[in-house]
């Protein structure tokens, strides 16, 4: 399998759980699938933010590389910002760590979102 | 002569208050209901209301084939109003303030002009007085942006107004800041409690430095302890009227009556009251010189 | 986790109150996380006489501030400044904090470079103790932005403190309105409690923060404060939770115990059992049994018996 998918992590490690969270998550763990090499990207700034947090989430995914995007609930302004920039969603992972899903991932058990499982933050 | 009636919590009976205020004015008179979150001034001044015209605010919109992605927009926008996105400049008008830099910093001209409907804003009248107020879309995050263009409607729609009361939204946060703001008058209308105590502490560290004349309403005088009254009485913060508490009053309220016309024998607190606020503010005009009209 | 919020829509319902009884309840019960989310105006420690054994500053957001020795007085800030927030006194420009929006406009275009643009400190929050469990409280400095995020932060704490205790239940005293702050306070609820009064402005709110709940999907059950002030109002709204699925709690007198108990600075279940304090147990009852996700209908409680 080859791409490089991101996890909303609440640690760096593989072994780290996965946040349910897209917008407010602490970080990414981002993988080269074809390598297996991991990486860490901090999601802090996101969660600074007084609004927008999903859609510099988006943002930071796509400055990593990512084709696909596991996390647990994605927001309608996030998700439409991962669709522009062409990166595949799956939501609804949750209580599991980030080497779990992405195992779960490569043996097909998940599929690609078509619209957000969340309403997101405040504005809409 | 602009006085605004609020508190620092919700519940102690601004709108009763103003209301009343309302119904024993003898100058010719405007109400504003600005708590445009949850609007509640008309339930009980019963205005005839006008049409409902929707108020809007600025925001960008793209056309996509001036924009080159290059990015300036988004990476000035402190809202995340905009993103570059793969080959797409996202546009989210839900999260714009109507700052108006992103128009003005495009240097393809990518970027024009275009409306956020934010709520409606509802004009009236009960009997002489002249009403307005906003109602916020529900889902509609900030309430300053429509609270400010009701007040922006002011001028023209209380024009025959010698004085305008405000019905100020709860709180001491952002819009009842923006709503007391330029008001010549603020009543504090606080209840004898430790939880109107605390509240009406904060009230006055918010509004205290706007430089109007302040004075305090102790609504359901009676019910607590003296706590409020020895505050007011080491802050130099004049009460200008205690409303006692009824059961009468109490049941009053609930069937939507103004208290002033409900207890007759309430009218003579309030016209006293109506008088300190004028008494404040002509002392304040003459004190900067500075005369504020309708 | 199970997550109850209560709000009100309309402030002065009594809310904090409630709020203080069912923290009182849970403590026999299991013990819950205790939340205040009114971050606006806080109330909920003065019941709870919290030790605010750690403080924290909260910094949200920037704002602008002219830098007066480089500043050439061109004007141009207060001509783009869409808040009115750029004044001058005596020839020299300043931005006033209370109106500054945080926008970034006349950092970006003053030609001078004049214009400082700072995190700004927005208020603090607490973590503190309290004879009815562990409490996180926040207090913002007046005039600021409720955008939500300091009641986002507060839950976050709350779920973080309450998993490391091993509570399974978090209790909050949700913000007043439908805004932000309101959407913020029930974000990741599992069942939200409003607390009306049977009044004209009472009904209206209540049906706003409905919708606002239904919206998230969120079940949510009803209690009436003060009802015997209109009996008509009270079966009015009655009606309207029938109609929207949402569940009747209970029905909770107006009873002088609310103040007696406040002036004490304690709960209503803390003083000698009164109606109110009867009927609040009832709705802690019924509280613990409000489903998940889907509220069910319970048959209408009979007014007339006080209970």
């Amino acid at each position: 399998m080859t791409g490089t998918i991101a996890v909303t992590s609440e640690g760096p490690e593989l072994t780290s759980m996965v946040d349910p969270r897209f917008g407010r998550a602490a970080g990414f763990v981002v993988v080269d699938l074809a390598s297996g090499k991991s990486s860490y990207v901090d999601n802090g700034g996101a969660q600074a933010l007084a609004q927008g947090a999903g859609i510099q989430a988006a943002e930071n995914v796509a400055r990593a590389g990512a084709g696909v995007v596991l996390s647990g609930f994605v927001g309608p302004k996030a998700f439409a910002a991962l669709s522009a920039a062409g990166i595949q969603v799956v939501q609804n992972v949750e209580n599991m760590t980030v080497g779990q899903a992405i195992e779960k991932y490569r043996q097909g058990a998940f599929s690609v979102a078509d619209a957000p499982n969340s309403k997101g933050g405040g504005r809409r | 002569m602009i006085c605004a009636v609020a508190s620092g919590k919700g519940g102690t009976g601004k709108t009763t208050v103003t209301a009343s205020l309302a119904a024993v004015w003898e100058r010719p008179l405007c109400v504003a209901d600005l708590d445009v979150e949850e609007p509640n001034l008309h339930l009980f001044l019963n205005p005839e209301l006008g049409a409902e015209a929707p108020a809007f605010m600025e925001i960008p919109v793209l056309d996509p084939t001036r924009c080159t992605l290059c990015g300036l927009c988004a990476e000035f926008c402190q809202f995340k109003a905009l993103s570059v996105m793969g080959k797409t400049l996202l546009v989210f008008p839900e999260m714009c303030h109507g700052c108006g830099g992103c128009l003005r910093l495009c240097p393809e001209g990518a970027l024009s002009p275009g409306g956020r409907e934010l709520g409606c804003i509802i004009p009236g009248r009960a009997g002489d007085t002249g009403f307005l107020m906003g109602r916020l879309r529900v889902g509609e995050a900030m309430s300053p942006p429509l609270l400010r263009a009701v007040k922006a409607r002011l001028p023209r729609d209380c024009a025959g107004a010698r004085d305008i009361l405000l019905d100020a939204p709860p709180g001491v946060s952002c819009p009842a800041v923006n709503a007391v703001m330029d008001a010549d008058v603020v009543l504090l209308v606080t209840e004898p409690t430790p939880f109107g105590l605390h509240d009406l502490r904060l009230a006055v560290e918010a509004f205290r430095p706007m430089g109007a004349a302040l004075g305090v309403v102790i609504n359901r005088a009676g019910v607590g302890d003296a706590g409020v009254a020895d505050f007011c009485r080491d802050e130099n913060l004049p009460v200008w009227a205690e409303i006692p508490f009824s059961r009468a009053a109490a049941e009053a309220y609930a069937r939507g009556q103004v208290l002033a016309d409900a207890l007759p024998e309430l009218r003579g607190r309030f016209t006293a009251l109506m008088e300190h606020v004028l008494t404040a503010a002509a002392k304040r005009a003459a004190g900067t010189g500075e005369a504020r009209h309708a | 986790m199970r997550e109850i919020v209560i709000i009100s829509g309309k402030g002065g319902t009594g809310k904090t109150s409630v709020t203080a009884a069912l923290a009182h309840l849970a403590s026999q019960d299991g013990g819950a996380m205790l939340c205040d989310l009114d971050v606006d105006a806080p109330d909920l420690h003065l019941l709870l006489d919290p030790d605010r054994a750690e403080t924290h500053d909260f910094r949200s957001g920037f704002e602008a501030v002219i830098d007066q020795d480089a500043c050439t007085a061109c004007g141009l800030c207060a001509e783009l400044c869409r808040f009115g927030a750029v004044k001058t006194a005596d020839g020299a420009y300043h931005v006033d904090p209370l109106r500054c929006e945080g926008c970034r406009v006349c950092v970006q275009f003053c030609p001078a470079g004049a214009v400082d643009f700072r995190e700004k400190l927005c208020g603090r929050w607490h973590a503190s103790s309290t004879r009815f469990g562990p409490l996180v409280h926040a207090l913002l400095f007046p005039g600021e932005e409720n955008s939500g995020r300091l009641v986002a932060l507060l839950k976050k704490e709350a779920r973080e403190r309450a998993a490391a205790r091993g509570l399974g239940l978090m209790l909050c005293d949700g913000a007043p309105g439908i805004g932000c702050p309101v959407i913020a306070s029930l974000s990741g609820a599992s069942q939200a409690v409003i607390v009306t009064e049977p009044t004209p402005s009472g009904r209206h709110d209540l049906l706003r923060v409905a919708e606002l709940c239904r919206h998230f999907g969120i079940a949510t059950g009803v209690v009436v404060n003060k009802f015997d002030l209109s009996l008509e109002n009270s079966v009015e709204i009655e009606r309207c939770c029938r109609e929207r699925d949402l569940t009747l709690l209970g029905l909770l007198p107006h009873d002088e115990v609310v103040v007696r108990a406040m002036l004490a600075r304690k709960s209503v279940t803390e003083l000698p059992a009164s109606p109110f304090s009867e009927a609040l147990r009832g709705v802690w009852q019924r509280l613990l049994n409000l489903p998940g996700p889907m509220a069910a209908r319970l048959s209408p409680i009979n007014i007339n018996s006080k209970t």
